[in-house]
């Protein structure tokens, strides 16, 4: 019975994969002409990537919600009681070996993260690929043992987990008076981008680090 | 066909790839493994087919990055309930799954 209905699932699961396919060949070439568009309006956004423009300018409440998105995820893993296992006691031992490259590392992870986050305004890069470079920083600092502030998140590091979201929801309550959700005025743009970029950047570093960190080591807590 | 189509093409493959592991692995973490297959199957779709007509196209590129990050928020939420679920049942599968032969225990 049982194989039979496994049988069936990926039966139906292959024509449903032939359907979507005959869709995708089918499909008739859009309508709306978006780059055209995009490269049209790219001035006035303040930046001249046009990811970066479409991200942080035309459809910025994407990226509001996703931060706000994010900040709920790790608010849900903080939610959940802790993990009390019989490793509870198992004792910390930091390797020097560890220790030291992070120690070199680190500051070149910070340099590389600025880097990205300042280049995004002209090329490939930006606030997500800067911050996920500060994340990996955190969790080799935490695997080293020199970043203990996972173990208990403190009322710092909560604020810093938010601050992305909260500038960039200043942000746009302070533009709406304009009438438009998120609407720069052109020339405070880029000032404007760069702004919500960098504490994204610095909440994304954190969120995601969090996310690897109180998953991976929740046992490390009673 | 053009390049574009076969990432098209292949995104729905890894798309239907992800459905059938969804429904017929019981082990929560294939769950979740396939769920994310699916994802970037979503996404190679987005891609692929923004581009078929030779250039590039960023308001699709944009919504995938977004999409990528949202994905790894979801997938880390989704590890911790399945983690809780371990601790509360011992078992990493959905209760209505418990019978079967083919049990995948950790």
């Amino acid at each position: 019975m049982k194989t039979l209905l496994n049988v069936a699932v990926l039966f139906l699961a292959g024509a449903f994969g032939l359907a979507l396919g005959w869709a995708i060949l089918d499909l008739p070439v859009a309508a709306v002409n978006l780059p055209e568009q995009l490269t049209a309006q790219l001035d006035m956004s303040g930046v001249v990537h046009p990811v970066t423009a479409v991200l942080l300018n035309f459809r910025g409440y994407d990226t509001l919600l996703e931060i706000a998105v994010l900040l709920l995820a790790l608010l849900g893993i903080l939610a959940l009681p802790r993990h009390v296992s019989d490793h509870q006691h198992r004792p910390f031992t930091a390797n020097p070996v560890l220790q030291t490259l992070a120690r070199v590392l680190v500051p070149l992870m910070l340099l590389v993260a600025g880097y990205i986050l300042w280049a995004g305004a002209h090329r490939p890069g930006g606030a997500f690929q800067a911050g996920a470079v500060l994340a990996g920083a955190g969790v080799l600092l935490h695997l080293a043992g020199l970043l203990p502030a996972w173990v208990t998140p403190g009322r710092t590091l909560r604020a810093g987990l938010a601050v992305g979201l909260l500038v960039f929801i200043a942000v746009a309550v302070a533009l709406m008076a304009q009438g438009t959700l998120l609407q720069y005025p052109p020339g405070w743009a880029g000032a404007l981008i760069l702004m919500i970029e960098a504490s994204l950047t610095f909440s994304l570093g954190l969120i995601l680090a969090g996310l690897y960190l109180i998953l991976a080591d929740s046992r490390a807590q009673a | 066909m053009n390049a574009a189509l076969v990432y098209a093409l292949t995104g729905t493959a890894l798309f239907v790839l992800g459905v059938a592991g969804l429904i017929l692995q019981p082990h929560l973490l294939r769950k979740i493994l396939a769920f994310n297959i699916m994802g970037s199957g979503i996404f190679l779709v987005m891609v692929g087919l923004a581009q078929r007509a030779g250039t590039p196209d960023p308001v699709p590129q944009a919504m995938v990055l977004t999409g990528i990050v949202v994905a790894i928020a979801a997938t880390a939420l989704a590890l911790a309930l399945a983690r809780q679920l371990l601790d509360m049942s011992g078992e990493m599968r959905l209760p209505e799954e418990k019978s079967g032969k083919d049990r995948l225990d950790v």
